[in-house]
């Protein structure tokens, strides 16, 4: 069994009316899948429609125009609890006139189910989230990351779940139980084989936590794939830049006879890349990941000159930003080296790293 | 002296003991002596609380009171619960309700007294006119149940708004998510009233309760510029009773009802506070 989410084909695909009062759409044209039993992300900045797009998929919005669709089936005008799917929000929700135990149980009282099923099934779900310690502790008492499991519990405990959606549900929590919640929130759905949904908007938690990213900018989604294909093959530069720490180097440049020129350096260019950067008028954007960027500290033919600024130790590498003229990259090196802002420096940018964009698109590979 | 933050403290002290202390070590004084306006004191000593346990007029005035304080509370914390649910929740319909809310609340006590005794006046008042039409012989200067239900319909036209508008208050302030998580668990609208809303409003309601408490058991006005605290003694609410003893120039007995009065709203206030800031909060650890 598999089943998808697809979401409209139009422009202008969500509108809520409070919010956007001009012609504008939090959420334009997309088209997106989601296959069953799989770890996904969705990862974009502040603002650029990921919850709107979690509440469309759960039913809490209805869209302007388009459709979801849940195993081929329309489900657009269903309510969140015939649509089967949990939501877990920002900041913890529970019902805290209730204990652990009763919150749990509340869904499967609002379906009807005898007493005796309902305690059976409540039980098997506090121990596979590892409350049994706290089963009937208030909510007043617990911490916001106990209080959280409550509330993923609350949407693991229907049988029928079809999809759990989490919205940046680690945003409260203190760092280190952050790491523990995420650890568990991906052997439950390891284990439970269920379709996950995670909203963040920190590219660190959506690499670790699935197995398939799709990022959002501007209510359009701008490249889906695993985190190794985000991170090699950004389909543009927006991906390029927010994935990775740091983001990639992007740099205008322009084709002059056998060298790309960068406005303050230039450096000769391969054969492919002056194919491709001829094919598109002989300007682009050149892209290149700082760990990419070689860096010698004496001179060496064809390497141009950089001037070190800054250096931020990161503890396992050093970050180096370097300057030629107006243009500054970043360059990431081994913790070990020894740097001294200030000093010159040469680098070059390897042929088969170097990404090319025109008008934020990718035009090779 | 180590702790300097008293010495800031010590003008509002001076102003609280002078304003409040003062007049009422004041008034504990009087209430052990036999004082009458222009005669010698006399010291008795508890006589005048005895006196006061053993008078039947204070046994129908506080048994009254009470009556009253919690018919206050029966009906208007639902009522404005129920209002502030009614109520638009966002746009002009807001403010409209606001202002139509709030205004009852900016009528000084006593002028809602008069307003209401122009409603009620036999002839004149709209009250016994549309009675009539029912069949209905109103009469607020001569039934005896008439009277205290026109204060009592007075009081909910007066003070319910200020529940309705601290439920208000209360409801805007829960997230979305709430209710969103309850209709993902299929709650039904009675439910997410009973198990988001409502424990959600539990401090509001709190100092809403507790309000309307103290202020309705200590009501004054209305009653006196409505039926004078008649017919009879069908509208002597407590406050009445204490401002009668004044009256008749018993000032060392009017001393003890004040005490006695005093007392009763602290001590009943605390209980109510107790039991309200529990509800809901550790249920579970029985």
């Amino acid at each position: 069994m598999w089943h998808s989410y697809e979401a409209g084909k139009k422009k202008g695909w969500f509108k809520p009316k409070e919010e956007c009062p001009d012609d504008s759409y939090c959420v334009t044209d997309l088209n997106i899948k989601w296959e069953n039993g799989s770890a996904n992300a969705l990862l974009g900045p502040s603002g650029c429609g990921k919850t709107t797009l979690l509440n469309v998929i759960s039913g809490l919005l209805k869209p302007t125009r388009g459709k979801v669709l849940f195993d081929g089936k329309d489900v657009t005008a269903l309510s969140p609890e015939e649509r089967h799917i949990a939501q877990v929000f920002q900041f913890p929700v529970t019902y805290e006139s209730m204990d652990v135990f009763q919150n749990l149980s509340f869904p499967l009282k609002n379906d009807g189910w005898a007493a005796a099923k309902i305690d059976a099934r409540v039980k098997e779900i506090i121990a596979l989230l590892d409350m049994g310690e706290i089963a009937h502790r208030s909510m007043a008492k617990l911490t916001p990351a106990d209080k959280q499991k409550v509330s993923l519990g609350r949407g693991l405990v229907r049988p029928n779940t079809a999809a759990v959606l989490l919205d940046e549900p680690l945003t409260v929590i203190d760092p280190k139980q952050q790491w523990d919640l995420r650890r568990r929130l991906r052997q439950v759905q390891r284990q439970l084989k269920l379709t996950m949904i995670y909203v963040t908007h920190d590219q660190h938690e959506a690499l670790t936590f699935a197995d398939n990213i799709t990022v959002m900018s501007l209510g359009q989604i701008s490249q889906t794939g695993t985190p190794e294909e985000l991170h090699s093959n950004p389909a543009n530069p927006f991906i390029g830049f927010f994935i990775g720490s740091p983001g990639m180097n992007l740099l205008d440049c322009a084709l002059r006879g056998d060298e790309l020129d960068f406005g303050g350096f230039t450096i000769p260019a391969a054969q492919n890349i002056k194919v491709k950067v001829a094919g598109c008028g002989g300007s682009c954007k050149l892209g290149i990941r700082p760990e990419s960027v070689e860096v010698a500290f004496t001179p060496k033919k064809d390497w141009p000159e950089f001037t070190l600024l800054t250096v931020e130790n990161m503890g396992a590498y050093k970050v180096l930003t370097l300057e030629s003229g107006s243009r500054r990259i970043k360059s990431r090196i081994p913790e070990n080296a020894a740097v001294t802002e200030g000093a010159k420096l040469w680098v070059r940018f390897p042929e088969e790293q170097v990404k090319i964009f025109k008008d934020d698109v990718r035009i090779d590979g | 002296m180590k702790n300097k933050a008293w010495l800031f403290l010590i003008p509002t002290l001076v102003l609280v003991a002078i304003n409040a202390f003062i007049p009422m070590m004041t008034v504990v004084n009087y209430s052990f002596f036999n004082l009458y306006s222009g005669s010698t004191p006399e010291f008795v000593g508890l006589q005048n609380y005895y006196d006061l346990f053993r008078d039947p007029f204070f046994h129908s005035a506080l048994w009254r009171q009470l009556v009253f304080s919690i018919a206050v509370l029966v009906v208007q914390i639902p009522l404005g619960i129920a209002i502030a649910a009614c109520m638009p929740k966002k746009g002009i319909g807001v403010t409209i309700s606001l202002v139509l809310l709030g205004f009852p609340l900016l009528i000084p006590h006593n002028v809602v007294g008069i307003i209401w005794r122009l409603f009620t006046q036999d002839n004149i008042g709209i009250v016994p006119t549309v009675l009539a039409w029912f069949g209905y012989t109103y009469n607020v200067a001569m039934s005896p149940v008439d009277a205290p239900l026109t204060i009592f319909v007075c009081d909910v036209w007066h003070w319910t708004p200020l529940i309705a508008l601290l439920s208000f208050a209360g409801m805007q302030a829960i997230p979305d998510a709430f209710y969103q998580a309850a209709k993902i668990d299929g709650a039904s609208t009675w439910k997410t009233f009973r198990y988001v809303t409502l424990p959600k409003m539990r401090n509001v309601l709190t100092i809403g309760i507790l309000l309307r408490f103290m202020d309705s058991f200590k009501i004054y006005d209305e009653p006196m510029t409505i039926t004078g605290g008649g017919p009879g003694s069908s509208t002597t609410f407590l406050n009445i009773f204490v401002a009668r003893k004044a009256e008749s120039y018993d000032l060392g007995y009017a001393g003890a009802v004040s005490i006695v009065y005093l007392l009763i709203v602290m001590v009943v206030s605390y209980l109510f506070f107790q039991v309200l800031s529990r509800v809901g909060k550790g249920g579970a650890d029985k």
